[in-house]
């Protein structure tokens, strides 16, 4: 018998564009029957977990099992308007790209329980060091909107003074470290961080995402082989919204295992958690923030979601996923559940929802309009000296010269 | 005054520098309790404790990305790289990271972090211990590029960059880490002791970036060297007997174009000197810079002396290593023009 030959496998998605689409592929368990092992469980005792899914607001929206956070009524609605904010502002600005008001647009639609939520759930003085889509973590914060309209549009009272793309913030007092467009490449900042931190006997911990896609970077081997090493006090996330771009998560390794278990081979515990219940990721993050204050290391954090737009303002996701993918998505709408929930323990109204909804929409608004005023992408832009500053602390005379050759 | 080699003032430079700010820590591979494969970091662990003064994964990337972060919450990190050839997994976080957080933050981050990295050849080191990629970070914006040729600069320049707010590499040419080395290969091995530059004071003491030094005034034809290609130059300027002006430039990155230029518009000439291959290499830069400032008072086109546009090779060191001989022929050039 001849042996079989051999074949290259390269995976392909359940659905492309013109076909169902499909999410039956994925068992999704039921809300609460997940266990919340005690804080100082050791990570040998929790190795189901990565393979596990952690929710905790049912269908109906009831927050059930061991991880609800037991929340009171203000956190949950400050979570709520954090992210209706965050999509409210994601509508307004995406619109102002196609007015060509900005060079540059990225949505987080359907993401935002996993900026907000651990936003909110962490303390003044920890560091996020964030990927895009976690503008959330911002609003939360109440970032001034006009300062991030005003980088988006890269006038000339844009706080990053037209150094850097929209969105890609820098926001040290909100506890949002520098952003950037490398994938990846913050990761290990966040674990020399929190080393840091440990090193000078700190209390405060760091947070930081990246996306399935870039789990493929040797820059998350690397994150976790020191945050392991040296039990560095951070929480390590990955928001798993199924596409980089164009590449479903089949391309990262989805296929074989899940995000979650990569922390196993580090000795790092691993939670698979429902990204788009609010409650699931505060609890998730709440637990692993507690485990890192004290000293008992970092956690891996896979945030099950599903990035229900584009991947920004230069994608067009209906040219390789079915259109109406995003509607299939079966852990529905972090926004809508949790208004649902609010709604359901009596906290929460229609017509709440509605006024809270006009007043973001009018919030962002005239946001957007006080910005416009200064300048739009190219109509406005900071002094052209800005250029030159901040290259080094001090300038050295290639900077110097070259400001004088340009005549500035 | 204590007599050291370059390691030895490099540990005393760290030493020191860890006994005075309790934000100062040094990691790297092999860096802890051994002290590091060429023992820079000999005992440093011991005396400072193990937190201060610990081996890390064998993860370039990591042990930058990891010094950024520090330097981010706000210690004074200083990493080690084994060799200069193990940089590249790092490239990524020196370039798109460390060199660019200040700039792209508008001053909110920045990255005060030192990475000491021994590199260069005349070690039988082959593809993997000998290169010399200083030029490649010269040309990132936003990195500071240091190279000493001597005890006395090598403390003095590595107190300079760890207490520098920007990110500064410091390539630590190893052949002359134990003694200096003019390129005759065939000679008897020189030490440190008795040389003028290996008289190391205690305390600490800085030597500003960015400055060059004159080695050996002259008024013919100036000579631009740094590591280890400062005693070569040296070699090559006797034997040629010519009086020429070399300067050791300490710094690629900032470079003290000032004293380059007021040199070369004494002497009307120049030749650049570097281990690293020419095509591409620092050398042109500075040719450049010397032609564009010096162009009336050249007397002879701006000559380049460096390592061979191939791969380090192995059995032919001393047919790559750009020595003496070569120098001499390269002055003659343009004292004969």
């Amino acid at each position: 018998m001849n042996p079989p030959r051999l074949e290259l496998h390269v995976p392909t998605p359940f659905a492309r564009p013109g076909e169902k689409a499909s999410f039956k592929h994925l068992e999704i368990a039921q809300a609460g029957i997940v266990r919340r092992p005690e804080i100082a469980c050791a990570e040998a005792e929790m190795r189901d977990l990565p393979y596990a899914l952690i929710r905790v607001l049912d269908d109906d929206g009831n927050a059930v099992g061991p991880w609800d956070p037991s929340l009171n009524a203000d956190h949950l609605r400050r979570g709520l308007r954090a992210m209706m904010l965050t999509r409210a502002f994601d509508e307004r600005l995406f619109q102002a790209h196609r007015q060509g008001k900005t060079s540059f647009y990225m949505k987080s639609t359907g993401e935002e329980a996993i900026g907000a939520a651990p936003s909110l759930a962490l303390a003044q003085g920890d560091m996020c060091f964030p990927t895009y889509r976690v503008m959330s973590w911002l609003h939360a914060r109440g970032y001034p909107l006009v300062s991030m309209v005003n980088q988006i549009f890269s006038n000339e009272k844009d706080p990053l003074k037209g150094r850097q793309m929209p969105i890609l913030f820098s926001a040290r007092d909100y506890g949002f470290y520098s952003l950037s467009g490398n994938v990846g490449s913050r990761f290990g900042h966040a674990v020399g961080w929190a080393m840091a931190s440990a090193y000078k006997n700190d209390d405060k911990i760091a947070l930081a995402y990246i996306g399935e896609g870039a789990t493929a970077e040797g820059d998350f081997h690397e994150a976790l082989t020191f945050a392991s090493v040296y039990r560095a006090p951070c929480i390590l996330c990955v928001t798993n919204n199924q596409w980089a771009i164009s590449s479903f998560s089949g391309i990262a390794g989805a296929e074989m295992t899940t995000f979650a278990a990569k922390a196993l081979a580090y000795g790092l515990p691993g939670l698979r958690v429902d990204g788009n219940d609010f409650l699931a990721v505060t609890a998730a993050t709440q637990w692993a923030a507690e485990r890192a204050r004290t000293n008992r290391g970092a956690t891996l954090i896979e945030f099950f979601t599903y990035r229900a737009c584009g991947h920004s303002t230069s994608d067009d996701p209906t040219k390789y996923r079915p259109a109406d993918e995003a509607e299939h998505w079966p852990l529905g709408d972090p926004i809508a559940r949790l208004k649902q929930h609010l709604i359901l323990i009596g906290e929460w109204s229609e017509d709440q929802d509605q006024a809270l909804a006009n007043e973001l929409h009018e919030t962002v608004r005239a946001a957007v309009k006080e910005a416009e005023a200064v300048g739009t992408h190219g109509k406005s832009k900071p002094n052209v000296r800005e250029m030159f500053e901040g290259v080094f602390k001090d300038p050295d005379w290639r900077v110097t010269e070259q400001r004088r050759e340009l005549e500035i | 005054m204590a007599m050291m080699n370059m390691i030895q003032a490099l540990n005393n430079a760290l030493d020191e520098k860890l006994a005075q700010d309790p934000d100062v820590l040094t990691f790297g591979e092999d860096v802890g309790y051994f002290g590091g494969v060429f023992r820079v970091t000999d005992k440093l662990q011991e005396k400072h404790g193990l937190t201060r003064c610990f081996d890390t994964p064998i993860s370039e990337g990591g042990i930058i990305a990891a010094a950024i972060g520090m330097g981010a919450y706000g210690l004074r990190p200083v990493a080690e790289i084994q060799f200069a050839d193990y940089i590249l997994p790092a490239f990524d976080q020196l370039v798109s990271e460390a060199a660019r957080l200040r700039y792209r933050s508008n001053g909110e981050f920045w990255s005060p972090i030192t990475v000491r990295s021994p590199y260069g050849g005349g070690i039988f080191g082959g593809q993997t211990h000998s290169q010399s990629p200083e030029a490649i970070f010269a040309h990132i914006t936003g990195l500071k590029t240091v190279i000493p040729s001597n005890p006395y600069d090598a403390k003095g320049l590595l107190i300079a960059a760890i207490e520098d707010d920007d990110p500064v590499i410091v390539l630590e040419p190893k052949r002359i880490y134990n003694g200096p080395f003019d390129g005759r290969h065939d000679q008897a091995l020189k030490t440190w002791a008795g040389h003028p530059k290996a008289e190391v004071p205690a305390g600490l003491y800085r030597i500003p970036l960015g400055q060059a030094e004159i080695v050996r005034a002259g008024r013919e034809v100036t000579v631009l060297a740094y590591g280890t290609m400062v005693h070569v130059a040296l070699a090559g300027i006797e034997e040629a007997e010519v009086d020429a002006e070399l300067i050791d430039l300490r710094s690629i990155v900032p470079l003290d174009v000032d004293t380059i230029v007021a040199s070369v518009r004494k002497t009307g000439r120049c030749v650049i000197l570097h281990e690293a291959s020419r095509f591409g290499g620092f050398g042109g830069e500075l040719s450049a810079l010397v032609q564009e400032r010096c162009f009336d008072h050249l007397k002879a086109p701006v000559d380049r002396v460096a390592g061979w546009d191939t791969p380090y090779p192995h059995a032919f060191e001393w047919d790559y290593f750009p020595g003496p001989a070569r120098l001499v022929k390269a002055l003659r050039r343009v004292m004969e023009y």
